[in-house]
């Protein structure tokens, strides 16, 4: 295996019953890199996500997630990622700083640890206004670059999004990205799924599912290019309709 | 949902109207006879033969009878004393030991009179034998007593819970949809939505309210058309009656639903709140306890308690066939009652947006 | 163990945050001991009724009184014609009508015998059987003395003695299956209303991602109602030794042992209603409906088993909550310790066991 490669999939296959959610998929991602994973809705990202991140176990193929076996190893892979799911996932009724010590406490965060955290944590996010306030008072985008801050808490060597920007304004949107860009920037990977065209096009590479195969992989401009359209959108557009 | 609730409500109706009874009878019956004449197997006889009881077993000694109560194996121990039928001859008295588990007290008190109505006949039975020995001049006097039990002359349980239970179901499923429905709304943030539309809240809130008032007639014409079938439930009432009261009934507790609602952030909480309330009326109600029993204050509690005028109401009508004069009190109250609580519904939810 | 113990802070924040919710966990038992306590019996007494006397004479006014003076009736109306008895039963006013015969002590005098009706609304059965009996035996007491002169006395002397709750008190009995109902409720419904919340509000999935082991999620979860039931428990036991002055004749460690079984036994219940609803109004209803209910009826909390119809008594077996009051009943009131209950307490552990193991299959089921 490449030690460059934090994931690595072969032939990647869950089925339920006769249904084959996802057929044989291979796909590498490389350390450090923006890896956009797209797809119709019912194309199968969210149950090959979920088979990555050892919540779902595969029917056949092989894959590895930060050198773990997502078989044998599922406990060890949990230890090295982080995940941000398309519901919104923090505890409403628990103040910030509940939330993040909480998370921090369940991935074996020490308490010192804990404590530098939010405090870097809020200082980034600038919430420390509203740090003892419960989570379910603050606006949605507020909420999402949280979560997103604290699914980084433990320093996970990837990260897993899924539909992270869902629902939100533009701006907040830009931000969120910026985020993710950081992240990376300082070595984390990045495994993201998104509805929007735009965002893909801010991936590093690109993998586009239709009935639970990957279809296209590559960066948004080769795509584009062997496809002969300008945008990703039309990609897309172009590999859903067949 | 629509299983849970219709089916589930109709399959505990007829289920748990056999359940609920507090006849008391197959009273486990055990005897110590250190006697062992004729006459205590002539009283044991007597045992064995009423329905009540269900003769189990004779101990030798009063520790294993003892042993045996307390392993709730037995309820009642009849114990006959050695020369009991000696004493009876020569001294024309004799005593006898009964020994009761009372923990549900109730039940004991029956089942004590259970047992002195054989005791009595048994002694009847001596005295008729004794008079004619004596011969005597003097005739003792008697009163003859006779029950008459009107309106449920065989004494069927059933007759007297169906109505009841009924009662119960149809209010918990109306409380329960309606104190949930508009807490889901303010959840979902719909009820925003249409707070911004020009529908008078008056207007809205009897257009939300209205299904839940559909499903609770529904619920009493399925629940009355089982009762008539599997319980053979008499009706004697006047059916139009019982339907005028329950629509004005179903409004206390559609006002109290919308109340709660209005007073609750999650369905959780209003879930919990409506079910706190109605244990409290369902106890308070006379539907499982009898209401005169209680003391005086809480007698007085039982006069907000719409419950229990539904249970009353339904009962009257149903198996006495009271008329609109006879449950008029009733019909007022809860008339009123409907007044205030959805006049508070309105006025609070109006606060509340 | 310290993200066991971070776990749990945060159940119980999630717990302490909802007022209103915990105001009623704690609130019910309270006003639920109290009520059964102090207004709601299973006894029959103070029973309106009404006097259809034809005679007016000596003998029945005697009786007359000494019906007044038991605490069983309260005479409530007199009146005077046989075609008015309809009348006060379909206003429900009385439940039942003495109806004495016209020439009551002259035949009492001359004919050695006079006729009473006990007229009872039987809508009641129990209520208008038990009313017969003790106007019954109000008058075979009055016959009695009566006829003292005549040397031919009651013969058989019984000597009933209540053991257990000799003032027949009907709190005793109501205590057990409150405080059963109250560790049913605040175990099994609300593990499963919480346990479903997570699932509901897309948590739970963040929670299985994370390296914190999915046994470790539920026991966490479930760990600060273990806690909150026995603080109930202990408020339930001290309010009906304290105020109701409960004999708690067994061991009060076996009491608590039995205790932490059966809330175990409620929380495995609860944890496999949470793995077959989706979403909290399910889990509520079907932990409201579906379960309340039957153990309330079905316990012999309020209504004796062995009355029941058979398969009814057959269904009684399969309900955790008649072990359990049966098992109080047996500590609290006679006094017994394991070696009367080892059998109850077995059912119970057996159930407990069964209960977890089919939610364990269930909750791996759903991670697949």
């Amino acid at each position: 295996m490449n030690n460059n490669n934090v994931i690595q999939a072969e032939g990647l296959t869950k089925m339920f019953g006769d249904f084959k959610a996802v057929n044989a998929i291979t796909f590498e991602v490389k350390k450090g890199e923006i890896f956009g994973f797209l797809g119709a809705n019912g194309a199968g990202k969210t149950t090959a996500m979920k088979m990555l991140i050892g919540i779902s176990i595969p029917t056949s193929g092989a894959a590895h997630v930060a050198g773990f076996d997502v078989f044998t190893q599922a406990e060890d892979i949990k230890k090295n990622i982080g995940y941000m799911s398309q519901k919104f996932a923090l505890y409403d009724d628990l103040t910030v700083k509940e939330n993040i010590t909480f998370f921090g406490g369940i991935y074996g965060l020490s308490k010192l640890k804990i404590k530098e955290k939010t405090k870097e944590l809020i200082d980034d996010l600038g919430l420390q206004e509203v740090a003892n306030q419960l989570v379910g008072s603050l606006p949605l985008g507020w909420k999402q670059k949280l979560s997103f801050s604290v699914a980084l808490i433990h320093e996970p060597k990837i990260v897993f999004l899924d539909e992270p920007t869902g629902g939100v304004d533009p701006i907040t949107r830009r931000q969120f990205w910026e985020m993710i860009y950081r992240a990376a920037h300082e070595g984390t990977t990045i495994f993201v799924t998104t509805h929007y065209m735009d965002e893909a096009e801010y991936c590093d590479r690109v993998s586009i599912m239709v009935n639970g195969k990957i279809e296209a992989l590559d960066t948004p401009k080769k795509l584009k290019e062997q496809f002969k359209v300008d945008s990703m959108n039309d990609v897309f557009l172009k590999l859903a309709r067949g | 949902m629509l299983p849970i609730i219709f089916v589930l409500p109709l399959l505990q109706l007829v289920i748990l109207s056999n359940a609920a009874t507090f006849e008391v009878k197959n009273i486990k019956f055990a005897y110590i006879d250190h006697d062992h004449s004729s006459s205590s197997r002539a009283l044991i006889e007597k045992f064995e033969a009423s329905t009540y009881f269900n003769v189990l077993t004779d101990f030798p000694s009063e520790t294993q009878a003892s042993s045996a109560m307390l392993k709730g194996e037995v309820d009642v121990v009849l114990e006959i004393p050695s020369h009991f039928e000696r004493n009876l001859q020569k001294e024309k008295n004799a005593n006898l030991g009964i020994t009761i588990n009372a923990i549900d007290g109730a039940a004991a008190g029956v089942e004590n009179v259970y047992v002195s109505q054989i005791i009595q006949s048994y002694n009847k039975h001596i005295k008729t034998d004794l008079m004619q020995r004596l011969d005597a001049q003097i005739q003792p006097v008697n009163i003859a007593s006779i029950p008459l039990f009107w309106y449920n002359e065989t004494l069927n349980y059933k007759t007297y819970m169906v109505p009841g239970i009924l009662v119960l179901l149809v209010t918990m499923i109306t409380l329960f949809l309606s104190g949930m429905n508009i807490v889901r709304e303010k959840e979902i943030g719909t009820l925003e939505q249409i707070n911004v539309t020009p529908i008078k809240k008056s207007q809205f809130i009897i257009g939300k309210l209205f299904p839940f008032w559909v499903i609770g007639m529904g619920l009493l014409t399925i629940g009355l058309i089982l009762a008539r079938l599997i319980f053979d439930v008499p009706m004697i009432g006047s059916l139009f009656l019982m339907y005028f009261y329950t629509s004005i009934y179903i409004l206390v507790i559609l006002g109290m639903g919308l109340f709660i609602s209005n007073f609750t952030d999650t369905q959780q909480q209003a879930m919990f709140i409506a079910w706190f309330f109605t244990v409290i009326f369902i106890l308070m109600s006379g539907l499982f306890t009898p209401i005169e029993s209680m003391p005086e204050w809480a007698q007085t509690l039982t006069e907000f308690n719409p419950i229990k005028y539904f249970v009353e109401v339904m009962r009257m009508v149903m198996l006495k066939g009271s008329g609109l004069m006879d449950i008029l009190p009733q019909l007022i109250k809860t008339l009123v009652y409907a007044l205030i609580m959805n006049g508070l519904a309105v006025w609070s939810y109006k606060k509340a947006s | 163990m310290k993200r066991f113990i971070g776990f749990i802070t945060k159940e119980f924040y999630h717990i302490f945050r909802d007022r209103r919710s915990l105001f009623i966990l704690f609130g019910m038992p309270i006003v639920q001991i109290l009520l059964f306590g102090f207004a709601i019996t299973n006894e029959i007494n103070n029973v309106d009724i009404a006097i259809l006397d034809h005679s007016k004479d000596a003998s029945t006014k005697e009786i007359i009184n000494k019906i007044s003076a038991s605490k069983y009736f309260s005479i409530k109306q007199l009146i005077e014609r046989e075609a008015d008895i309809e009348g006060v039963f379909k206003k429900g006013k009385v439940k039942a009508v003495l109806n004495f015969e016209k020439d009551f002590s002259k035949n009492l005098i001359k004919d050695h015998q006079a006729t009473i009706q006990i007229i009872t609304d039987a809508t009641d059965p129990n209520t208008a059987n038990t009313i017969s009996n003790y106007v019954n035996s109000i008058l075979q007491n009055y016959q009695q003395e009566q006829n003292k002169a005549i040397n031919i006395d009651y013969v058989i002397v019984p000597e009933p003695r209540m053991v257990y709750n000799p003032e027949l008190k009907s709190v005793y009995m109501f205590v057990p299956g409150v405080m059963t109902i109250i560790l049913m409720l605040v175990s099994a419904m609300m593990t499963s209303i919480s346990i479903t919340r997570e699932k509901e509000l897309g948590t739970m999935e963040i929670l299985l991602v994370s390296p914190i082991k999915p046994f470790q999620v539920i026991i966490g979860k479930v760990f600060p109602y273990i806690f909150l039931s026995i603080i109930n428990a202990i408020v339930i036991v001290v309010m009906s030794i304290f105020i109701f002055k409960m004999p708690v004749q067994g061991s009060l460690l076996l009491l608590g042992l039995e205790s932490v079984l059966f809330i175990v036994s409620a929380l495995a219940l609860g944890i496999l209603i949470s793995t077959i609803s989706a979403t909290q109004q399910t889990a509520m209803m079907i932990s409201l409906m579906g379960l309340m209910l039957p153990v309330i009826l079905l316990s012999g909390f309020i209504f004796p088993i062995s009355s029941m119809p058979v398969p009814l008594q057959i269904i009684s077996n399969a309900i955790p909550a008649k072990w359990f009051i049966i098992i109080l009943k047996g500590i609290m009131l006679k006094g017994v310790g394991i070696q009367f209950l080892w059998k109850e307490t077995l059912i119970l552990l057996g159930m407990t066991v069964f209960f977890i193991g089919l939610s364990v299959k269930k909750y791996k089921i759903r991670l697949e």
